[in-house]
């Protein structure tokens, strides 16, 4: 059995590379491997916004990257400085910049880049999407 | 530099229009942009001294390694791969 992290670097929905992404996550985790963290960099960190409404006859991808972490207990990690200059914040992040308005939740959590190097060290193989 | 700073050895490659961000004669102020070259200079001080830069990609768009902001280790397209290979692992940016 290996032990992956992924990092996603690509917006959802502008290529394919995010949903790639899940995909190979949850056949990580079906097959018994380990996936150690998902984590989201540069325009990746979009796939954070809680604000995104799907189409009802479109894949869900922001539902089932909740799904997944939730099922399989997969850390998604985003890039706190990638995130907050597209608009993905906190609500602590907002409150601080007196921003009303937030786009980031559980089980998506703010973390530095310092997680990348953490979550690397840990893991078989790094893939990146 | 928050990959060395967890005790990673890392290596930095510079490949076709990437080698671009090196050149030390550039005013990105005159465009609003932020000078992040200066900020390569760190990369010592970070025991960040594996700095690869395709001489290909270079010669491509005229620029000599004289006139980068930082020192380089030219390498040879073909050896590209070779050293990636020697990675244990690959990001691309």
């Amino acid at each position: 059995m290996s032990s992956f992290t992924l990092l996603v670097t690509s917006a959802p929905f502008s290529q394919q590379n995010a949903y790639s992404a899940y995909r190979f996550a949850l056949a990580a985790v079906q097959s018994k491997h380990t996936v150690n963290g998902i984590f989201f960099y540069q325009s990746g960190t979009l796939n954070g916004s809680s604000l995104q409404i799907t189409p009802s006859d479109e894949f869900d991808l922001y539902a089932a990257w909740q799904t997944l972490s939730k099922e399989f207990q997969v850390p998604l990690m985003v890039c706190v400085s990638a995130a907050s200059k597209r608009g993905i914040t906190t609500a602590d992040d907002a409150r601080d910049s007196d921003n009303p308005h937030f786009s980031l939740a559980s089980p998506f959590e703010s973390v530095g880049l310092g997680e990348l190097a953490v979550l690397i060290n840990n893991s078989d193989r790094l893939i990146q999407f | 530099m928050a990959m060395s700073n967890f005790a990673q050895d890392v290596s930095v490659f510079f490949i076709e229009d990437g080698v671009l961000q090196l050149l030390l004669s550039q005013d990105p102020a005159a465009i609003d942009a932020k000078a992040y070259h200066k900020t390569f200079k760190a990369l010592e001080f970070y025991d960040i001294e594996n700095i690869y830069v395709c001489r290909q990609s270079l010669e491509q768009r005229g620029i000599k390694s004289t006139q980068l902001c930082i020192e380089v280790t030219l390498i040879e397209h073909d050896d590209l791969s070779s050293l990636l290979a020697s990675q244990q692992h690959v990001m691309s940016f």
